[in-house]
């Protein structure tokens, strides 16, 4: 190809890319970096009318924030909710994906569909209906448990249960999602090594065990590391919820920020707490990332 | 085959629990929606209503003036949609197709972001559109949501499929970079420019944080957030709380109905070759 004809591809390149680069580089990477910047100054509600009155103060955010007893009970509440949640979703999930893999079963895009549906609703409106299942007296849940007799348990209003109340939402609504991810993994595998370990006379746990889960490890990893991003930022369910509540117990690292920032107008400390967050998910993904290359 | 058939059985029964327990919530939420007030507060629960009304919907659209949020969100989501399918199939397109210097660095670099959770710039980015004066206003809740590197990345993944054989041609016909991509790309990446289509509007509706923080005017309220805050002043109302809920869902469900198959599709090359 010419020069000519060359340059033109490339100009043309760059008129296509101006929209999206400028929106994403303005709206997006820009806002993350003067993340940083605004979490070293004292931003605040009177620098909202008058961003010049603002002062550099170096690392003061960060030294309160890690000083107070504010961030590390909703950083605890979050990591609870991500590696107890996190788990469960993607075990949901398998169970969900191999369920709906097995040869006999028909109708597999109509309960495809149906276990699907979850995770489309919107957030809002399914935590609103769940407060209500929750009920202690009048809820579906505990008239289910109290059929197998379990006493009521006060789900939202008892600092203990609040937070696995949200976990077993948050199940409901994403265990779907990854039920498909997982689900084309499982048809990644080929069924022929299926059919020699049968022929071998291996029994169906020792097939699951030597074929089924090293062929999904890579799919594993993936379905990992973006429910763990994902988890990281919980925010609807506790706002909707349980305001944070019962005794803070529920109060995540992203309903603080939102808290300090658009309630308190504490610009540089919520910018602080989420720059922190930011790390920590960062740090959680390269660790996974690590783990992964290590087993192989 | 005999001892197939139990085992049949069983997996079926697991399966069919599985989904009604799924689907529970959902439909416990419609059947309440229809119940008479306080029906939803009775002990032992029930699902069904024993004479259906309506008139927690009737409350819905004449004291509470929900259609206004439900239209706040219409055009919110409708716009975010047909913006952000052109803008991210323009970009898509280049990356995948157009050579110029730099290309494969900075699709990497956009990758690398896909692993920021947006809400780290957050507040700054209400900063920039209060200095915009965008805060309060329609276009501040949709303008982040124009442009996105997993859209770019879908557009992408299948304009690589498209022949350049067939772009060549039409270049030394005399075509230029515009009217090719018109008329010859638009038609070739339809496909998953429906799957996107679907993808942004289910998110774009059910959008909740940042239209909260954005929108200060209760009038200009996208529905999740006209909901969530109608939770708060209307706790004890049950069947009213439910409508709503279900109003608000009913869209998304529909859409998610009708592109099942585009939806699922576009979830699997997102995430196979990802």
């Amino acid at each position: 190809m010419s020069g000519v004809l060359e340059r033109r591809q490339a100009r043309a390149a760059w008129f296509f890319l101006a929209p999206a680069l400028a929106l994403i580089g303005f709206f997006f990477f820009l806002p993350i970096l003067g993340g940083f910047v605004l979490s070293l100054t004292d931003f605040d509600i009177y620098a909202i009318g008058s961003p010049e009155i603002a002062r550099f103060v170096g690392a003061r955010n960060y030294a309160q924030v890690l000083h107070g007893w504010e961030f590390w009970n909703a950083l605890r509440n979050t990591i609870y909710f991500v590696i107890v949640g996190g788990p469960l979703s993607v075990l949901a999930s398998l169970g969900a994906a191999l369920l709906l893999s097995a040869r006999l079963v028909r109708l597999k895009g109509l309960f495809r569909t149906a276990y699907f549906a979850p995770v489309v609703t919107t957030l809002v409106a399914v935590a609103i209906v769940w407060r209500y299942l929750y009920h202690p007296r009048y809820g579906f849940l505990n008239y289910a448990l109290g059929a197998l007799g379990v006493g009521p348990i006060d789900w939202l209003g008892d600092p203990r249960w609040a937070m696995p109340a949200i976990i077993l939402l948050a199940v409901w609504k994403n265990f779907g999602y990854n039920m498909l991810i997982l689900t084309a993994g499982l048809q990644s595998i080929p069924e022929e090594l299926y059919e020699a370990a049968e022929v071998d006379g291996a029994s169906a746990w020792r097939r699951f065990r030597s074929i089924t889960l090293p062929g999904l490890a890579p799919t594993f990893l993936f379905v990992g590391v973006i429910t763990m991003i994902g988890y990281f930022q919980l925010f609807a369910e506790p706002y909707v919820m349980t305001q944070g509540g019962p005794l803070r117990s529920t109060t995540s690292v992203m309903l603080l920020m939102y808290e300090e920032g658009f309630r308190w107008w504490r610009m540089g400390k919520a910018s602080a707490i989420a720059f922190l967050l930011f790390a920590i998910v960062l740090a959680g993904t390269l660790a996974q990332l690590r783990m992964r290359r290590e087993a192989r | 085959m005999t001892r197939r058939r139990p085992r049949g059985f069983l997996l079926h029964a697991v399966v069919v629990l599985g989904g009604l327990a799924t689907l529970a919530p959902l439909l416990w939420m419609a059947g309440a929606s229809f119940m008479q007030t306080g029906e939803a507060n009775t002990y032992p629960p029930r699902f069904f209503p024993s004479e259906p009304t309506f008139e927690h919907y009737v409350h819905l659209f004449t004291r509470l003036d929900l259609a206004r949020h439900f239209l706040n969100s219409a055009v919110v989501t409708v716009s975010v949609t047909l913006v952000s399918i052109l803008v991210n199939a323009m970009a898509g397109y280049a990356f995948g197709k157009l050579r110029f210097r730099g290309r494969d660095r900075l699709f990497r670099l956009l990758l690398a972001g896909m692993m920021i959770p947006a809400q780290a710039g957050m507040l700054p980015l209400f900063l920039l559109l209060k200095q915009m004066g965008l805060v309060n206003t329609y276009l501040g809740v949709m303008i982040p949501s124009f442009a996105s590197i997993f859209g770019i990345f879908l557009v992408r993944q299948y304009v690589l499929g498209v022949p350049d054989d067939l772009l060549d041609a039409a270049r030394i016909d005399g075509a230029g970079e515009v009217r090719i991509f018109r008329t010859i790309v638009i038609p070739l990446i339809l496909p998953i420019l429906v799957t996107l289509g679907a993808f942004t509007f289910i998110s774009a509706w059910n959008d909740f944080m940042w239209p909260l923080v954005v929108l200060s005017d209760g009038a200009k309220y996208t529905l999740p957030v006209a909901l969530a805050s109608l939770a708060g002043e209307h706790v004890q109302d049950t069947e009213l709380m439910m409508a709503g809920s279900l109003l608000t869902i009913l869209p998304v469900l529909v859409v998610f109905l009708l592109f099942q198959k585009v939806y699922f599709r576009g979830m699997m090359a997102g995430s196979i070759k990802g």
